[in-house]
């Protein structure tokens, strides 16, 4: 009796499509989870809303309250330290943005508040030579930096609530900074010490590869 | 009570390592996956060297056995598995006849798509950790189809222990691949066309 080879078939077809994924996955993915987007508050598609977290030391940095401080320094004429409840106590800003990680997967409409960084620059008045600023994470030795313009842009804040709630430990606590229009390595996690310096350096994934200048869809690699 | 042989040794071996591996890529996977479990466990990045170096050793591992095992019997197997007989799309329709052979359509399938999971697995596997050194191995798409691969392996994986392991009429099956035999009674009754003498 005559066979069919439907299981090499299956296997090819199979492999064929995952491979041929790497072209389509991703927009198709984006049709089905915007089709689907109301029904998602409901039950979720992905565990975890979502979000991967990204650490890069052996255990994540504890917050403790009591104390907890954020030193702003460097090229400025008025170094500041915050506490905790100084950091609460500035102007609070609201955001609600797309989270969009250099891997692939995004996170979309988070809920941030925060406070401006133009706010705490105001405070602590930038030296003329000031270019760029350094943001120090607790979790070392991660390290990024922006230009003192990226920096400036209207909407870059540093967040202290996620989605009305404050900060989970695995996305930074106390305060993360956030420019959504930059893939996720740009945002730290942690952050403990703002410097501002002469010019940008390379930060933890830059020295391994990454760009500076990480706009969304218009860098690593990536066009859109 | 008589037994007859359904699963060589290197058969056995190759089934075993595939199944301590991926479940020791799927523990460490999620790890990385899962929010809460990431922020327990912490120490990404060694999670993240024993998932992409137990990857490497699995894929290996079971090339090894092929290589250095019983390669003629485990080429035989897969042509059973590829051949698809007209009793074979019976079975897959629910019609008759449908008497099956050492395997039915299901495990057939089940075979063909595990070993295309695996080859994808590893492919996207290893792209992922390509492209976190080189700009020209990123795609926008590669952890989605690791991730894919992820809830399309649980799925079959799911079925395939409820027919090993739980099902009454099926699970004997579980003994052919521990011990290498089978009842010989069990044997004509569900392959009823596997020549149960070679
Ligand atoms: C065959 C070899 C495999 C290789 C080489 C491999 C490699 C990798 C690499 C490099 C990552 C990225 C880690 C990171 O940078 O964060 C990853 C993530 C992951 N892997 Fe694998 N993997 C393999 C098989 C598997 C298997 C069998 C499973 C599950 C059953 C699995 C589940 C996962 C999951 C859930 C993630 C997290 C993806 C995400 O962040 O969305 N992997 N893998």
């Amino acid at each position: 009796m005559e066979e069919r080879k439907y299981g090499r078939g299956v296997f090819l077809a199979t492999v064929a499509a995952g491979v041929s994924s790497l072209a389509w996955g991703r927009s198709a993915w984006s049709h089905v989870s915007s089709a689907l987007g109301g029904a998602e508050a409901f039950v979720p598609l992905v565990p975890g809303g979502g979000w991967r977290i990204y650490t890069v030391a052996d255990h994540m940095p504890v917050f403790d309250p009591e104390t907890w401080q954020l030193r702003v320094g460097g090229l400025v004429q008025e170094p500041l330290t915050l506490d905790y409840g100084a950091l609460r106590a500035l102007p609070r800003t609201n955001q609600v943005r797309t989270f969009h990680c250099v891997t692939g997967w995004t996170v979309q409409d988070v809920h941030w508040s925060g406070v401006h960084l133009t706010d705490l620059f105001d405070r602590v008045k930038p030296l003329p030579e000031a270019g760029a600023v350094q943001f120090v994470s607790a979790e070392v030795p991660y390290v990024d930096y922006l230009s003192l313009r990226q920096a400036s842009l209207a909407d870059v804040m540093l967040a202290y609530e996620m989605n009305g709630k404050p900060l989970p430990q695995e996305h930074g606590a106390p305060i993360r900074l956030v420019i959504p229009e930059m893939y996720g390595y740009k945002n730290v996690k942690w952050v403990s010490e703002i410097r501002l310096v002469r010019q940008p350096e390379d930060g933890y994934w830059e020295q391994l590869g990454y760009d500076r200048d990480a706009w969304v869809g218009r860098s690593n690699g990536y066009s859109s | 009570m008589r037994y007859v042989r359904r699963f060589s040794r290197t058969e056995r071996v190759l089934h075993w390592v595939n199944a301590i591996g991926f479940f020791l890529l799927l523990a460490t996977g999620l790890i990385l996956y899962l929010p809460s479990l990431a922020a327990d466990v912490g120490d990404r990045p060694t999670i993240k060297d024993i998932h992409f170096w137990g990857g490497i050793g699995w894929v290996a591992a079971l090339v090894l056995v092929a290589l250095l095992g019983d390669r003629r019997g485990l080429l035989r197997t897969a042509r059973e598995i590829d051949g698809f007989s007209k009793q074979d799309l019976n079975w897959l329709r629910r019609r008759r006849p449908s008497e099956q052979g050492r395997f039915n359509a299901g495990q057939k399938l089940n075979a063909s798509l595990t070993a295309a999971y695996l080859v994808l697995f590893f492919v996207s596997g290893m792209l992922l950790w390509a492209g976190e050194r080189d700009t020209r191995f990123r795609f926008a798409s590669t952890v989605i189809l690791h991730d894919g691969l992820l809830y399309a392996s649980l799925a079959l994986l799911v079925g395939h222990l409820y027919l090993a392991v739980i099902h009454p009429a099926t699970r004997h099956a579980l003994r052919g691949m521990v011990t290498g035999t089978v009842r010989e009674d069990w044997a004509h009754a569900h392959h009823p066309r596997w020549d149960v003498s070679d």
